[in-house]
């Protein structure tokens, strides 16, 4: 009986393989979080949030950052999120079955694969240049509006196809138009789902840093922005800056600063997940 | 004979009987209708203006630089005074990233999805699951910062002779970055496996291990494998990492320990310069850009290829 | 004989699948008709062409004509939303909407113009009446809907078609996902209905078919096989295969 006993010496071998690498994963999570936390707590003061960023780093804060990614992001939820759940339902509930809708369909799952520096290239190429939008915030949140717009649109998507078709057929025999099937059953059934997604993807497009690069986002700001068509800086591209500076205190701001960032997105997922639990009650009746 | 006794109803406008044509024009759902068909056709006009602004630039960029110099050059000194654009380098430095980075990624996502698709408790990963989307949903620059400071220390305390940036501290980040990705794309191929053919092979007296490795992976393999395509494509197409960790030094070598550039660091430090709209410098981006979508662009075609092909296994 | 709906020589096709052959028949106005058969016969796809829910699902055409007072239902010039509103229909499975009692009722007239609150709660009480539901749910007209039980959904269904005042109602097995009780409920109430309404009913039950309705329809394999009064399907059926399904020898 050697044979069974190595084989199950083998699947013990293996057990401790995959359970040491989901630790590595997870330990690294808890050495990446406390890390920074070591780094930046030190740093977190209300001046931190009041100042803008300055030479010398026991004066710099996070104002310009904040105000400019508040700013990018209000332009690119408004954007992306009408569009997306628009498509959405056009894919879902209007589309016919064919060649173009599927080329639609492979075009937004292709485009969420596209990397997001690409996307700066594409703002930088077409809302910069081409529109004369400048280095606007205008052309940060359209590039980022775009950048999400094919996670939002297969999220929603994924929401539209939970909605029980009975319901809508039920409205149907109503003698309800579409949009009233839309508007009347299946949009409030998908919305919690749809926001859990929408939530997700703005959160992403919060943290992202390159294609902001690449429309030409400051690093050195002393403003808060006044209008779409101002410059701006955000909290990712303020972390770039002092991370990409030698002295140490710089990297400790940066710290403070992903704690901020990082505090935003993760009551943000924590929002996302809740809604969609809710959801998920009110669908076991 | 049935007498008619309906009662007449109220609410009914009572003069049309019972008449089926439309009674008034409802133009508004073909506006809505329209409306929405227009933003479905954004995401095709991103595609096209991505194209097109990266044709349109590229031809411009090799109306200067011949692409046989670009394409097979081995020196890259695009913002020196005497440029030369061989893009070699940078492709060799983004190729290096890509694979210390799956070196890292391969073996952690597909032992996580192993374990938690064949091993753990449904508590476990319950607990487990959402973790690790925690650590997909950090943004890149906080892994960037992580890799420079964290990272590249450890290193340069066990090589002391390793550059303050280098290829292998950008690598291991890019590579913790990506493992989500082929832990969660793997795991749900595994999952999808029917359990029937676990039970079968449980009957027969085969160990986890046995039914792990000889019925869950290979009947999720190309899913598995487009998994691994999918993550080495999102490594070539990272910024950040590379940008603060791996340094802005072109440079054709297979040493880990030495400061390279990828193409996307490449784009970023010359967006970041004031570079004159229109110039061959400006181009450059676009030359660059272009043959960075066009990799990332085969890959996700091949992963999605990959996976149709061998769809009817089970 | 007042015939509310004509069917002339209706072929049903899903894709290449011929699913209806040639069906004839006549609905009488203010009658129910069974339809019966077993599963997979037809009879519900027949049921869902006379309201044209099956133009919801791809790759479905028919041939011949189904005329509602003497107009077809598929003429180009019919609008589909004016036909459901006339022709209402109920669901195999309760499907009420997540939404409290009385917007459920008031859901159609509240889409077809209706904004006036007392109106409004006139049509949800007279169609809750009407579904023989409102005793039991007067008091509590703004809970959620999903909490009724399963025999109190379906009738709420019932009046939900009922507010659009239709004209003829169209049920697909109504009692089948229902306990005894709640069957037998349903069933006087169509008996009421049936005063006001054009019913048809399909059914799976042969005992429900002969309780309640007064023509009867046997369908097999999408044929119509034998058509005429209830009474004399199930006493001396003229074909060998109704008399084989109803004595249960298949089915």
């Amino acid at each position: 009986m050697s044979n069974l006993k190595l084989r199950k010496l083998k699947n013990k071998i293996f057990h401790g393989l995959v359970l040491s690498s989901t630790l590595f994963a997870l330990i690294v999570l808890i050495v990446l979080l406390s890390d920074i936390v070591m780094d930046g707590y030190k740093w977190l003061s209300i001046d931190f949030f009041k100042n803008f960023t300055s030479r010398f780093p026991e004066r710099a804060g996070i104002k310009a950052g904040l105000f400019g990614s508040l700013w990018i992001i209000v332009i690119t939820a408004s954007v992306s999120f009408p569009v997306g759940v628009g498509a959405a339902l056009y894919l879902e509930e209007y589309a016919p079955k064919n060649w173009f809708t599927n080329i639609i369909q492979i075009n937004i799952s292709n485009l969420a694969g596209v990397p997001s520096i690409v996307f700066g290239i594409l703002g930088l190429g077409v809302f910069v240049n081409t529109f004369g939008f400048g280095r606007s915030i205008l052309s940060g949140g359209l590039t980022l509006a775009l950048l999400i717009l094919p996670i939002i649109i297969v999220s929603a998507q994924e929401a539209l196809r939970s909605v029980p078709k009975d319901l809508k057929h039920g409205a149907y025999a109503l003698g309800c138009t579409k949009w009233q099937v839309i508007t009347g059953v299946v949009l409030p059934y998908a919305i919690p789902g749809i926001l859990t997604g929408t939530i997700i993807s703005i959160a992403r497009a919060l943290g992202e840093t390159a294609p902001l690069i690449m429309v030409g986002a400051v690093t050195f700001a002393a403003f808060t922005p006044e209008s779409i068509f101002d410059s701006f800086t955000t909290l990712p591209m303020q972390i770039y800056s002092w991370t990409s500076r030698p002295q140490a205190d710089f990297h400790n701001l940066a710290a403070a600063a992903i704690i901020v960032l990082l505090a935003v997105l993760l009551t943000a997922n924590a929002l996302a997940v809740l809604l969609r639990d809710k959801y998920q009650d009110r669908i076991k009746g | 004979m049935v007498e008619n006794v309906k009662v007449k109803k109220s609410h009914k406008s009572s003069s049309k009987k019972n008449n089926l044509t439309q009674q008034k024009p409802r133009h508004g759902e073909n506006v809505i209708k329209g409306i929405l068909f227009l933003f479905a056709l954004v995401s095709i006009f991103t595609t096209i203006g991505i194209v097109t602004i990266l044709l349109k630039e590229t031809v411009g960029f090799f109306k200067e630089v011949s692409i046989l110099e670009f394409l097979t050059g081995t020196e890259w000194t695009a913002l020196f005074a005497n440029p030369k654009f061989g893009v070699l380098p940078l492709v060799s430095g983004t190729l290096m990233i890509a694979f210390y980075g799956s070196v890292v990624a391969i073996p952690t996502g597909l032992g996580c999805a192993i374990y938690l698709s064949e091993y753990a408790s449904k508590r476990t990963r319950k607990i487990i699951k959402p973790v690790l989307e925690i650590l997909a949903g950090i943004p890149s620059i906080v892994y960037g910062y992580f890799a420079l400071t964290f990272i590249t220390p450890i290193i340069r305390k066990f090589v002391p002779d390793t550059m303050v940036f280098n290829a292998l501290s950008a690598s291991i980040t890019v590579g913790i970055m990506i493992i989500p990705m082929v832990s969660s794309l793997s795991e749900d191929a595994m999952k999808a496996v029917p359990d029937s053919l676990r039970h079968g092979a449980y009957a027969l007296g085969c160990t986890k291990f046995e039914v792990a490795t000889k019925v869950v992976v290979p009947a999720a393999l190309s899913s598995i494998i487009a998994s691994f395509v999918l993550a080495i494509s999102r490594a070539i197409g990272e910024t950040m990492i590379v940008t603060l960790a791996a340094g802005s030094t072109p440079n054709l070598t297979l040493n880990p320990l030495e400061s390279i550039q990828t193409m996307t660091a490449f784009i970023v430090q010359v967006a970041k310069g004031d570079v004159e709209h229109g110039g061959l410098i400006y181009k450059t981006i676009f030359a660059v850009g272009m043959l960075l979508f066009v990799i990332t662009l085969a890959m996700n075609i091949l992963a999605k290829l990959i996976i149709k092909k061998f769809r009817e296994e089970y | 004989m007042n015939a509310k709906m004509e069917i002339n020589n209706l072929n049903f096709y899903y894709g290449d699948f011929k699913a209806l052959k040639d069906i004839n028949m006549k609905i009488e106005e203010n009658k129910v008709t069974a339809l019966i058969g077993p599963s997979g016969c037809g009879k519900s796809t027949f049921l869902r062409t006379l309201n044209r829910m099956n133009d919801l699902i791809e790759g479905t055409r028919h041939e011949g004509e189904i005329l509602y007072e003497g107009q077809d239902i598929y003429s180009p010039k019919v609008d589909v939303v004016e036909l459901r509103k006339k022709i209402g229909m109920v669901f195999q499975k309760p499907n009420p909407f997540p939404k409290s009692i009385y917007e459920n009722v008031a859901f159609g007239p509240k889409r077809h113009g209706i904004k006036n609150k007392a109106k409004l709660d006139e049509i949800v009480e007279k169609s809750l009446k009407g579904a023989a539901l409102w005793d039991e749910v007067k008091d509590r007209l703004n809970t959620s809907a999903w909490a009724l039980s399963g025999g109190q959904q379906q009738r709420l269904c019932i009046a939900r078609a009922l507010a659009m005042e239709p004209d003829v109602l169209l049920m697909d097995e109504p009692t089948s996902a229902l306990d005894p009780v709640a069957t037998l409920k349903i069933e006087e109430l169509i008996d009421e209905l049936k005063n006001n309404y054009t019913i048809i009913i399909v059914t799976h039950s042969m005992q429900q078919a002969g309780r309640i309705s007064d023509n009867t329809a046997f369908f097999l394999m999408g044929e119509l096989i034998e058509f005429g009064e209830t009474k004399k399907i199930f006493s001396n059926p003229s074909d060998k295969r109704t008399e084989d399904y109803i004595t249960g020898r298949f089915g």
